[in-house]
């Protein structure tokens, strides 16, 4: 009958976590986790204007929450599966989706004009793997290897009290223009990032029903990027700017 | 006014298509943009080439058989269907690009002409209220709160022409489901099968190889009968409450 | 009261047609009253087992309201269902572009409204050319309508007390109109399309999408089957079944320029009439006067705007013919001619439809018309709301008519705030159709017809609301009921699919098509099919007379010769050929045209829709003659190969009011 389609009618048992729209909602909560994890994280890169001492006294703190229940780290390293799993997932989904829309439309338009659309969809996508990219490059720097490319503070001057210090390890790295450039440019990424993503989460998770929900889901969306932005931006340039010193 | 048109042309579901650039003189700005076409084509006519097949029906923008993606834009640049565009829209001396709605799930069957069969089995899916003939209670025994049903019919303009669907970056056919989901879902006749509903519709949404939601809104721009975007929304909503709600 | 006139001739029939035996309805169970007739004939009517309805199958062609409506419920009752459609999906019937509302006997507003009141009303506005009980019946499964379109979800308008809107429409007393906002159409034909998909889903109902019926399978004097075409690959194919309805709609297209769809057709049916189905009155015509008019020769379709504009606005034509192409703005009030205001101070601009738009083509036939100049004449009159904007405001006047307003703008180009309107009556409606009896069953066995597509219940005028109601008491309610009486019969012997009937039918589709695709004349098939909606437009239109159909009808003739001899269609036959469709069409309403034209000239009185010069009151209103044409005309074809159409023959049904006094229409 169909002359061109040959997709049929679906029979059998169907289920909402096997739908795209499920795929959303991983995106969504995953998205929420993070945008909840990256204004913690903000606040605390804030202590390095009480110096690096405090810093790595709000970095070891957090190795001790809820200590007598956990053990020493555990916590940390919870929250960190937490994340990492998290991490995958909304991955995951942002690549099914992406790679269900390329099948959806294989033969491009010859003239494109849906702009917005288009835009932001590119922007998502690109734009989270930008910050894949250098998140890899963070965890590395600051977490995993601990890598100083500043050649100005040897690995002794790095010490505080015969330990090697994280929040003198950030002095270091952002008295380097580049990487405080590198920062800036995947911070525009997470802004742009957390604002669509804040308000598409939203919309995912049915809380815009409203004119006065969906004005609130922008707002809040704004707000987001905005105070994110601002919060991660300032330690960098006040280290690069000589404000905070080792 | 005088216009160049560059129109796909494709032989057959299976042909290599390509686009093929005509001259159209002495347009009226008082043509719709399918009356263009159709004069373009009477012209190839006498000529001896064959005619462009475009669909259409109703031509007063309520049928949804129309519909052309021109320079880039669903239905082309005013928010109307195919049909109700004008030429005055146009000036002289424009190239218009005119392209078939693109995506997996609407195949070209020739020219500009696609087949939309994936729209109505989503509606087979589930896109219905369940009530034989005869079985109707009066019509009065269900008094219905006029906000749900003025929110109802908004939901219920549309009119299936899958301008959603050409105008969105993943090819997904999301306004077109929330919109159905919204119409009966707000109603009181609607509440025994909203839960399956929703799950059946968006599983079959999936299964025809339309893309996923990305809330980029450039669907609800293009819809010719401005289907809001707050009805994914709700789909979005109905979607999660059935995982609790259905059983 | 009857009109008899001594002096008349007696009836010539120009040697157009031949007068055949008299037919009559004989399923009405006459015998008892009128309000339980339905009663009674649903009860008579034999019941098919559930466990044997899987067997019985049903075609269906179209899937507007009637088609739709009737798939769905033949679906739910268990037959095997098979519909045929030329659109891409079933919703997309042009019953969907019925804008006022549908009617109902409900009385949900204490009005005095009853089934009796809603009969009364539709014979009375058909101008006594119904058959009685076939309205009764409509009339009494009204509510029952409504019932199940609101248990479908359809969203009606409501009141804040969360209960149904209702409002009064096309100057009826009592507020009976159901209404979706300006798109009742659309949303009950959403309504019947989800059932109908929910009955495909379940496997009852097969869909034939893109598929146009070409020919009718009759075996042993029984409908069982159709020929179509898949127009996406152009294979014919054909499909056999118990029994066949027709659900396809009017045929205004033969105007070339109506507010039917581009699609919309009458080879369903014309070819069922080929077979032998009677096709009833032809002729009877809606022209409704308030559509946007013809903006150049380029018009592909008309536009109709509500006619309630007509409440505010005021109809003018400048008095002299050299100030037509003035801005209307900068013609002085004494120069305008406001001609419904002058020859009917009583109604003005209110008065009925037909002489609303037989006014219009008088003034523009005196040349006073506005507007572009398409051929020798400006086509249109202003409707103008400069009075009504100083008097109500702008407000008002912008809350009442604003998305009317904004159709006309975005069609014309032109603010109805600022300049005058321009409409001019269009074809919108056909009540002819194919002639049925009280099951809705043809002249031939086992065809039924529905909706637009039979001779209806709405005589010689439609009521404003009554399509929609019609269609869907059809489908939902009459069909079912009346369909499973014949079916109790079946199954019917199993027809080889090398029958000869069916290899003749297939056969003759394809030789049809192959001779349209060897001519390759000169000409376009839009170029015919306008030039016989000029013909028809200017002879058959809003007023007929006995000269300008025989000459129509000479016209007819020799452009039906030149199409078959020198039509172009391009391509080719087994792919998907727009041309090829249209030729095929138009072919057919080269045929219909003149049965029209005869029709016409065969019924010298005037009555709705259908205006005979020479028939007509001093002051110019229609006139029966209800002792001469007191009948419905069921015309028999009496032709042959494609393009010839012998002498047809005329049967009498002669209609008898019992349940309601035959009166004079009267506007005063």
């Amino acid at each position: 009958m169909d002359p061109v389609a040959t997709t049929t009618l679906l029979t059998g048992e169907t289920t909402a976590r096997r739908t795209t729209v499920f795929m959303k909602f991983l995106m969504a909560t995953t998205g929420a986790l993070f945008v909840f994890y990256v204004l913690m994280h903000m606040y605390g890169n804030l202590k390095i204007f009480a110096g690096p001492a405090a810093f790595d006294e709000y970095a070891e703190h957090l190795r001790e929450i809820l200590v007598p229940i956990l053990p020493y780290s555990g916590f940390l390293w919870l929250f960190r599966a937490l994340l990492v799993v998290s991490l995958v997932v909304h991955a995951y989904a942002a690549f099914t989706l992406w790679s269900r829309a390329n099948g959806a439309r294989p033969q491009r338009y010859a003239v494109k004009n849906a702009a917005k659309g288009a835009a932001r969809t590119k922007m998502m996508r690109w734009g989270g793997v930008t910050l894949l990219a250098w998140l890899i490059f963070h965890l590395v720097q600051f977490t995993i290897a601990k890598v100083n490319f500043n050649g100005a503070f040897s690995a002794d001057k790095l010490k505080l009290d015969g330990h090697p210090s994280t929040g003198l390890l950030v002095i270091a790295s952002f008295q380097l223009w580049w990487v405080v450039l590198i920062y800036l440019i995947a911070l525009v990424a997470l802004g742009m990032h957390l604002f669509h993503g804040v308000w598409s989460g939203a919309q995912t998770l049915g809380w815009t029903n409203s004119a006065t929900s969906r004005r609130l889901a922008h707002t809040t969306a704004h707000l987001v990027a905005g105070i994110v932005v601002l919060g991660f931006a300032i330690p960098p340039l006040a280290i690069l700017f000589g404000i905070v010193k080792g | 006014m005088n216009l160049t048109l560059n129109i796909w042309r494709q032989d057959g579901p299976n042909a290599q298509g390509r686009m093929v650039t005509y001259q159209l003189a002495d347009v009226s700005e008082h043509m719709s943009f399918l009356e263009m076409l159709d004069v373009l084509n009477e012209q190839l006519v006498e000529k001896g080439e064959e005619p462009i097949a475009f669909d259409s029906d109703c031509r007063e923008g309520i049928c949804g058989m129309c519909g052309l993606m021109i320079n880039g834009k669903a239905h082309g640049p005013e928010v109307t269907t195919t049909c109700q565009l004008h030429m005055r829209s146009f000036h002289d001396g424009d190239t218009i690009t005119v392209e078939p709605w693109r995506a997996t799930a609407f195949p070209v069957l020739r020219d500009l002409v696609v087949d939309r069969s994936a729209f109505d089995r989503i509606i087979q899916s589930g896109g219905f209220i369940s009530v034989n003939t005869g079985a109707a209670p009066e019509a009065h025994s269900v008094p219905v709160p006029k906000p749900k049903a003025d929110r109802a019919f908004e939901s219920a303009k549309c009119i299936g022409c899958g301008a959603c669907v050409a105008a969105c970056p993943n090819a997904s056919a999301m306004l077109f489901m929330g919109a159905k989901v919204t119409h009966l879902g707000e109603l009181p006749q609607g509440q025994p099968e909203r839960w399956a509903r929703v799950v059946k519709m968006v599983s079959q949404h999936d299964h025809e190889g339309f893309g996923g939601c990305t809330n980029t809104g450039a669907c609800a721009d293009v819809c010719p009968k401005e289907i809001p975007l707050d009805v994914i929304n709700q789909l979005n909503k109905d979607l999660r409450g059935s995982m609790s709600k259905r059983a | 009261m009857t009109t008899t006139n001594p002096t008349r001739p007696a009836a010539d029939t120009f040697g157009m047609y031949t007068v055949g035996a008299p037919i009559a309805d004989t399923k009405a169970p006459t015998t008892v009253p009128i309000d339980k007739m339905w009663t009674t004939r649903k009860f008579d009517a034999k019941l098919v087992n559930p466990s044997n309805r899987r067997k019985l199958s049903v075609i269906i062609v179209g899937t507007g309201l009637a088609g739709a409506a009737a798939a769905a419920s033949l679906g739910e009752a268990g037959y095997n269902v098979q519909v045929f459609f030329y659109q891409d999906s079933a919703r997309r019937a042009h019953s969907i572009a019925a804008q006022g509302g549908i009617n109902a006997a409900k009385n949900y507003n204490g009005d005095g409204d009853s089934v009796y009141r809603l009969f009364y009303d539709t014979v009375k506005g058909g101008d006594y050319r119904a058959r009685e009980t076939n309205v009764y019946r409509l009339a009494e499964v009204s509510a029952n309508i409504i019932d199940q379109c609101v248990a479908q979800g359809v969203p009606f308008a409501r009141e804040y007390g969360g209960l149904l809107d209702n409002r009064s429409f096309g100057g009826t007393q009592v507020a009976r109109t159901f209404y979706a906002a300006g798109q009742t159409g659309q949303q009950l034909l959403i309504g019947a399309y989800q059932a109908l998909e929910r009955q495909v889903a379940k496997g009852t109902v097969t869909q034939f999408k893109r598929h146009e019926m070409l020919e009718l399978i009759v075996v042993d004097g029984r409908a069982r089957g159709i020929v179509a075409r898949n127009m996406a690959t152009g294979e014919l194919e054909t499909h056999l079944a118990d029994t066949v309805v027709l659900a396809s709609g009017g045929y205004g297209n033969v105007f070339f320029l109506s507010t039917n769809a581009m699609g919309c057709n009458v080879t369903a049916t014309w070819r069922a009439h080929r077979k032998g189905a009677y096709f009833g009155n032809p002729c009877y015509t809606q022209i409704h006067p308030t559509c946007i008019p013809v903006a150049g020769d380029y018009q592909s379709k008309l536009t109709l705007m509500s006619e309630s504009l007509r409440n505010d606005g005021r109809i003018w034509v400048p008095k002299r013919a050299e100030d037509c192409d003035k801005d209307p703005r900068q013609i002085p009030e004494d120069d305008r001619d406001y001609y419904l205001e002058r020859i009917y101070p009583a109604f003005g601009n209110l008065v009925p439809r037909d002489i609303a738009s037989r006014q219009a083509k008088n003034v523009c036939d005196e040349g006073r018309g506005v507007g572009p100049k398409v051929g020798d004449f400006r086509r249109g009159v202003y409707l103008d709301f400069a009075e009504s904007i100083q008097r109500l405001g702008r407000a008002a006047i912008e809350e009442k008519y604003g998305n009317l307003f904004d159709m006309y703008a975005q069609i014309t180009g032109e603010s109805p705030y600022e300049v005058p309107m321009r409409i001019y009556p269009a074809v919108h409606y056909t009540m002819g159709g194919l002639w049925v009896d009280y099951d809705l069953q043809t002249s031939i066995t086992g065809l039924y017809a529905a909706g637009e597509a039979n001779f209806s219940d709405h005589g010689a005028n439609r009521l404003g609301a009554s399509s929609l109601m019609q269609c869907l008491g059809d489908g939902y309610f009459v069909l079912p009921n009346t369909i499973r009486d014949y079916l109790a019969n079946g199954p019917f012997p199993k027809v080889a699919a090398d029958a000869p009937e069916v290899t003749g039918a297939l056969a003759a589709a394809q030789a049809r098509i192959d001779r349209l695709m060897a001519i390759n004349g000169e000409r376009t098939v839009d170029s015919f099919h306008r030039e016989l909606g000029h013909i028809m437009w200017e002879y058959c239109g809003m007023e007929r007379t006995e000269e300008g159909l025989l000459k129509a009808i000479g016209l007819i003739r020799s452009l039906r010769e030149e199409f078959w001899r020198n039509v172009r269609v391009l391509g080719s036959a087994d792919s998907l050929n727009q041309s090829l469709e249209r030729a095929g069409r138009v072919a057919d309403f080269l045929e219909l045209g003149e049965l029209m034209c005869i029709d016409a000239l065969h019924r010298r009185e005037s009555c709705g829709g259908h205006f005979r010069a020479e028939s007509q009151t001093e002051d110019g209103e229609a006139l029966r003659h209800d002792d001469e044409f007191l009948y419905v005309a069921a015309w028999e074809f009496a032709g042959g190969a494609d393009g010839v159409v012998g002498t047809p023959v005329l049967h009498k049904e002669d209609l008898v009011y019992k349940s309601i006094e035959l009166k004079q229409r009267s506007y005063k």
